[in-house]
C-alpha cells in the first residue's frame, strides 16, 4: 500500500480485518481421486501443481507487484493478503454480493471469481487508487455527500461499480443507475442514497 | 460420511482436467469443493480465427465462444437483428459478471440447486448414486419439464434459452478434429446419469455459436419472471420469435426457461400456433401444450402457471413489437 495515502492511521484496523478474513477464508481443493494419485496420473488430492506456486506479476493502482503465490490465489485474496490492500472486501466469496468489485483492464469484475494470474496484463485499480493524494475521486465525494452508506462494508465495491456505470455510459437515469448497480447488494438499504450519489458524481466525473 | 477412497473407486473422474475462461461458476464451484479439476487450463488468451469474435453476416450470425456475455448484449446488429439473443444476456446475471463470463462458458454453466452446491448432502447429479435430496425436499427451485426420478435440478442459463429456439449450431474442436451439431443436442436430458450433462467429449472445447437469419429474427425477444427486478436466475421466461401474416403465425420459435432441467425447446407450442391468428386464446392453448408434460414437486407447481402465462405474456409483446422491415 502506498504509505502516504489518507488511509495510512487505519493500520492497525486494516491489519485485524486481514488477519481475519485468512482464517475464513475457504481453500480451494484441488481433489483428484485418491485412486489415481495413487496410480501417478493426477496430483494428489488437495496438493498443488509441482511447485507449490509460481511467479506473476500484477499491476495494482499504477505499481508493479511482483508476487510468488499459489495459483489457486484469487486476486481478490491477492489484493487483501498479498499486496496488503484491504479495501476491496469479502462479503459472500461466490460472486453473489459485488464487495469484492474492482477494475482490470477499464472493465469491472468480480475479483473473488477472478484468480490472480488470470488478471497479469490487466492493469487493477482498487477502491484505494480511487483518490489523487488527498483529493477524492467525484464519486467518492458524492458518497460521503448523500450519506450513500450505512455499515459501509459494501461500500468499495459500491463505489467502484460506480465509477465503471459513469464510465459505461449508462448513468442517464435513476432506472438505469439501479440496473447497472444492481450487480452490488447491500442489506442496510442505502440503495436510495446510492443513487442521489451516482447522479450527482456522474456530470463531474465527464468533466474530469 | 464416506472415505475419499470409497468416493474414488465409485466415482468416475469428473474431468481432472478443466477449461477456466470467465471463472464464474467454476472458480465459485471450486471454493465449494463440488467441483475438483487436478488441473486448469485457461484459454482466454487464446487466439484463433472467429474465438473472441462477433459476427453479423447475411446468412446469419457467428459469435465466438470467448466473447464475453456483455459483448454480446450490447452488440448492435445483436440488438437490431436478433433482439431476443441480446435480452436474454443482458437480463442475465450482473454487470460485472456479464464483463467476466464467456459464451462458451455460459451454456455450460451448472445448475444452481441447492443441493447440488452443498457437498454435505447427496446429489445424483455431483455423486452418481448418491441420491436425489430435492425430490422430497426445497424444491421451489427445480424443474418441472425434463426431469427424471434421478434429477430434478434445474438448468439456470438464459442465453441457451434463445439459442435452442433459434436453431443454432454449436462448434466445437475436439482432441479428433471440429465438429458442428445442433445447440438442441448439445445438453442431455438427466435420465439415470444427470451427471452428464452434456454431449462433449473430454477435452472437447466449444469455439462458438453460429445462428441462422430467418425471417422471424427481428420479431424476437426474452421475457423473464423472477423474484426480484435484477440480477436474479428466472423463475419463468420465455424466448419468443416470430413471423407474421397480418395475424396469422406464419413461423414461430419459442424456447422455455426456469422450470427446465435443460435449455427447452417447446416445438408442441409451436406447433400449436403455426398458421393460426395470434390470439390470447391461442396464445394460452400453445402454452399449455407446452406445459403438458410437466411433473411437479411439493413447491414448484406454481411454476407451470407462471411459465404459461410467461409464454402468453412473450407471445403477445411480441406480436405488438414494432420490426422494421
Amino acid at each position: 500500500m502506498d504509505e502516504d495515502t489518507p488511509g495510512r492511521a487505519d493500520l492497525s484496523r486494516r491489519k485485524f480485518l486481514l488477519s481475519g478474513s485468512a482464517g475464513a477464508a475457504i481453500p480451494l481443493t484441488m481433489g483428484a481421486p485418491d485412486q489415481a494419485a495413487a496410480q501417478g496420473r493426477l496430483p494428489r488430492a488437495g496438493t498443488a501443481p509441482a511447485g507449490g506456486s509460481m511467479p506473476l506479476v500484477l499491476q495494482v493502482n499504477g505499481t508493479e507487484h511482483r508476487l510468488n503465490l499459489d495459483p489457486r490465489t484469487t486476486l481478490l485474496d491477492a489484493l487483501r493478503e498479498h499486496v496488503g490492500l484491504a479495501g476491496s472486501k469479502k462479503g459472500c466469496d461466490h460472486g453473489q454480493c459485488g464487495a469484492c468489485t474492482v477494475l482490470a483492464g477499464g472493465e469491472r469484475v468480480l475479483s473473488c471469481l477472478t484468480l490472480a494470474v488470470q488478471a497479469q496484463g490487466r492493469p487493477v485499480v482498487t477502491i484505494e487508487g480511487l483518490a489523487q493524494g488527498d483529493a477524492l475521486h467525484p464519486m467518492q465525494q458524492a458518497f460521503i455527500d448523500n450519506d450513500a452508506f450505512q455499515c459501509g462494508y459494501c461500500t468499495p465495491g459500491q463505489i467502484m461499480s460506480a465509477v465503471a456505470c459513469v464510465q459505461e455510459g449508462r448513468a442517464s437515469n435513476d432506472a438505469e443507475i439501479r440496473e447497472y448497480m444492481s450487480g452490488n447488494l447491500c442489506r442496510c438499504a442505502a440503495y436510495p442514497n446510492i443513487v442521489a450519489a451516482v447522479r450527482e458524481a456522474a456530470p463531474r466525473m465527464r468533466r474530469t | 460420511m464416506r472415505a475419499a477412497s470409497d468416493a474414488a473407486a465409485e466415482t468416475p473422474v469428473r474431468a481432472p482436467v478443466q477449461y477456466l475462461a470467465g471463472g464464474t461458476t467454476l472458480v465459485d464451484l471450486m471454493k465449494l469443493d463440488v467441483m475438483r479439476p487436478a488441473q486448469l487450463v485457461d484459454i482466454t488468451r487464446l487466439q484463433a480465427p472467429g474465438l473472441h469474435s462477433i459476427e453479423a453476416g447475411r446468412d446469419g450470425l457467428r459469435i465466438g465462444a470467448l466473447a464475453t456475455m456483455r459483448q454480446v448484449a450490447d452488440h448492435p446488429a445483436v440488438r437490431r437483428d436478433y433482439p431476443v439473443l441480446s435480452d436474454a444476456m443482458w437480463l442475465a446475471a450482473s454487470p460485472q459478471i456479464r464483463n467476466m463470463a464467456r459464451t462458451g462458458g455460459n451454456v455450460l454453466q451448472r445448475t444452481r440447486c441447492a443441493y447440488f452446491r452443498d457437498i454435505s448432502w447427496p446429489c445424483n447429479k455431483r455423486e452418481p448414486g448418491s441420491g436425489c435430496s430435492a425430490l422430497e425436499g426445497q424444491n421451489r427451485w427445480h424443474a418441472v419439464l425434463g426431469t427424471s426420478e434421478s434429477c430434478i435440478a434445474s438448468y439456470p442459463g438464459d442465453w441457451a434459452t434463445a439459442l435452442v429456439a433459434l436453431d443454432a449450431t454449436v462448434h466445437t474442436l475436439a482432441p479428433r478434429g471440429a465438429r458442428s451439431l445442433p445447440f438442441a443436442r448439445l445438453h442431455r436430458l438427466p435420465g439415470q446419469t444427470p451427471h452428464i450433462e452434456t454431449v462433449l467429449a473430454p477435452g472437447e472445447l466449444i469455439t462458438g455459436f453460429s445462428v441462422p437469419a430467418a425471417p422471424f429474427m427481428r420479431r424476437s425477444l426474452y421475457l423473464k419472471v423472477r423474484d426480484r427486478e435484477s440480477y436474479e436466475f428466472a423463475l419463468a421466461s420465455a424466448a419468443v420469435a416470430l413471423d407474421l401474416d397480418g395475424e396469422t403465425v406464419r413461423q414461430v420459435r419459442i424456447g422455455l426457461g426456469g422450470p427446465v432441467a435443460v435449455p427447452w425447446r417447446a416445438r408442441e407450442a409451436e406447433a400449436a400456433l403455426a398458421g393460426r391468428p395470434l390470439t390470447e386464446a391461442n396464445a394460452l392453448a400453445a402454452a399449455r401444450a407446452a406445459f403438458a408434460g410437466a411433473r411437479p414437486r411439493e413447491h414448484n407447481a406454481f411454476r407451470i402457471p407462471l411459465g404459461e402465462q410467461t409464454l402468453v405474456r412473450a407471445l403477445m409483446q411480441a406480436k405488438t413489437m414494432e420490426v422494421a422491415s
